[in-house]
């Protein structure tokens, strides 16, 4: 077994809500996790859990509360929740990738370009970053004459096109997903599982929400199944938790596939 | 994978700054550090102290306390001894020598063009200046960086020979963009760059300044209200109120999971269309 890229280990968080008289949420307690590389680790549990909580402590837009998450490579690891803010931007650079759930639309700016962005920032050759957007862009059929235009009045299904190319063009060698197939067509959500199954391949770790089960099962080597006691209301559900919230991972790690 | 490379270079540091014109009026205890390649923001509401701030930090106006400490000294450096890294304190260096570096190293977009430009001469002209002040002599190259400058702000190089007095606020913006960058300056200090524009030419600003800010490898401290164009340009957010600055860290952090009470008050107070 190769040993792990990302690990977390007692994470906490909690969110401090100063305009409700400093009100404390928390929303996670003592976490752990172990993702290896060429590993898909899928997120369980049911909706305002908290799992897309998760994915942005990694991304760095979370602070983490308590405990560690740590990135292992060869030469050391480095810990994320104690990295100064101007590392961040070159460790999403060249390291962690992000497939939001919806794409932050940047007005004037062609779908192209926004394909290209993660590549041109590491300073790749424009022709060859161009070659790749389109590349992509035509594997997930988007047609190829909202190229050239702004995202900003694309349909969801194909916004969420434009930021899975994105997400998946820079081949980071960690990658997270938060529902990456939420609103694709079956032909489309086949083109995710094969981006997915080929980033395995290169060796890319990536954790990653489900909702579509079908996607889930092919795509998961394991589940993390968060449990806990949950208080559901309001509309957010990121901010919306108990005042005791257990996540753990299932021990062994069953293979689903 | 070997670890990666997370250090830069320090370029522009701020040492315990203070420049107080009343209580709470002005900055005081700011300190940071700017490293080669990022954009910091500074963010906060009318009178937070986020222009004076730049002001200290450009060079304009020297601080009660505290130090402004520029790293000089790459090689084709002017402002240092070529090939040495060399801490300039910026308030300490003569007037003149302050007055070359913010002529040829470093670069700075006032809010409102009018500022920034010469309206009454050519905006071939305007562009040429500081190639000029930098011992460029040559018409026809002076032309010809002015052309192809307006042509990378989205200006028309026909008209070259316009005065900016009869462009509108959104060209002459670019043309003062283009004015500053033509010199390819390592710093650049922006005052609400988008402040006095419509929102679509805003847009068609901001793309080109997040383009140039990546293709010449910017180092950029920008101040600006708006929280959306921080956003989008910033790596790094300074939150600022009273003078002080109240919370710092990576913009999609301090946008998505701001700590302090004024930054959540802040950023739960902007309207999202």
């Amino acid at each position: 077994m190769t040993s792990p890229f990302l690990t977390a280990r007692r994470l906490d968080k909690t969110f401090v809500l100063h305009a409700q008289g400093g009100q404390a949420l928390p929303v996670m307690r003592g976490l752990d996790l172990s993702l290896s590389p060429g590993k898909c680790l899928v997120l369980a549990g049911r909706s305002g859990i908290g799992k897309s909580t998760l994915l942005k402590m990694v991304n760095g837009n979370y602070r983490v509360s308590g405990g560690q998450l740590t990135l292992h490579f060869e030469d050391g690891e480095l810990e994320l929740s104690a990295l100064p803010a101007h590392a961040w931007h070159l460790l999403r650079r060249d390291v962690i990738g992000y497939v939001s759930q919806f794409l932050r639309v940047v007005p004037r700016v062609s779908a192209r370009e926004v394909v290209m962005e993660p590549l041109l920032a590491r300073g790749c050759d424009v022709s060859e970053a161009r070659a790749r957007a389109e590349a992509l862009l035509a594997r997930l059929n988007l047609p190829e004459r909202l190229w050239e235009l702004a995202p900003g009045t694309f349909s969801g299904g194909e916004q969420q096109r434009v930021n899975i190319a994105r997400g998946f063009i820079a081949e980071h060698p960690l990658l997270l997903l938060d529902e990456p197939t939420a609103s694709l067509d079956a032909a489309n959500r086949e083109v995710v599982v094969q981006l997915i199954e080929e980033a395995k391949a290169r060796g890319t770790a990536m954790l990653g929400i489900f909702h579509d089960e079908e996607v889930r099962e092919r795509v998961a080597d394991r589940l993390l199944e968060l449990e806990g006691h949950m208080l559901l209301g309001g509309t957010d559900a990121d901010r919306t938790a108990s005042d005791h919230t257990s996540f753990r991972q299932t021990d062994s790690g069953e293979s689903l596939s | 994978m070997k670890r990666p490379q997370l250090e830069r270079p320090a370029l522009l540091e701020a040492r315990a700054i203070q420049r107080l014109y009343g209580p709470g009026k002005g900055c005081e205890e700011i300190d940071f550090t700017l490293h080669q390649g990022e954009v910091l923001g500074i963010v906060g509401e009318s009178g937070s102290g986020k222009s004076t701030l730049l002001r200290v930090l450009s060079g304009l106006e020297a601080p009660d306390r505290g130090q402004v400490v520029y790293h000089a000294g790459e090689a084709g450096s002017v402002g240092g001894s070529p090939g040495k890294d060399e801490a300039l304190d910026l308030y300490a260096i003569s007037e003149a020598r302050r007055r070359a570096l913010l002529r040829m190293e470093w670069g700075l977009v006032h809010q409102n063009p009018r500022d920034g430009l010469r309206l009454g001469v050519s905006a071939g002209a305007n562009v040429g200046e500081r190639l000029m002040a930098l011992g460029q002599r040559h018409y026809g190259e002076l032309r010809a960086a002015g052309q192809d400058w307006m042509g990378r702000v989205e200006l028309d190089p026909a008209r070259i020979d316009d005065a900016p007095q009869t462009f509108s606020g959104g060209m002459q913006q670019r043309l003062q963009i283009a004015r500053t960058l033509v010199t390819q300056p390592r710093l650049v200090f922006m005052d609400e760059p988008t402040g006095g524009l419509d929102v679509s030419v805003q847009a068609r600003l901001l793309d080109m300044l997040r383009t140039l800010t990546r293709e010449l490898g910017l180092s950029v401290i920008l101040v600006t209200h708006d929280l959306a164009v921080a956003r989008l340009l910033a790596h790094r957010l300074m939150v600022m109120r009273r003078g002080r600055v109240v919370e710092a860290g990576l913009t999609d952090q301090i946008l998505d999971d701001p700590q302090h009470p004024y930054t959540q008050l802040l950023v739960s107070s902007v309207l999202t269309p």
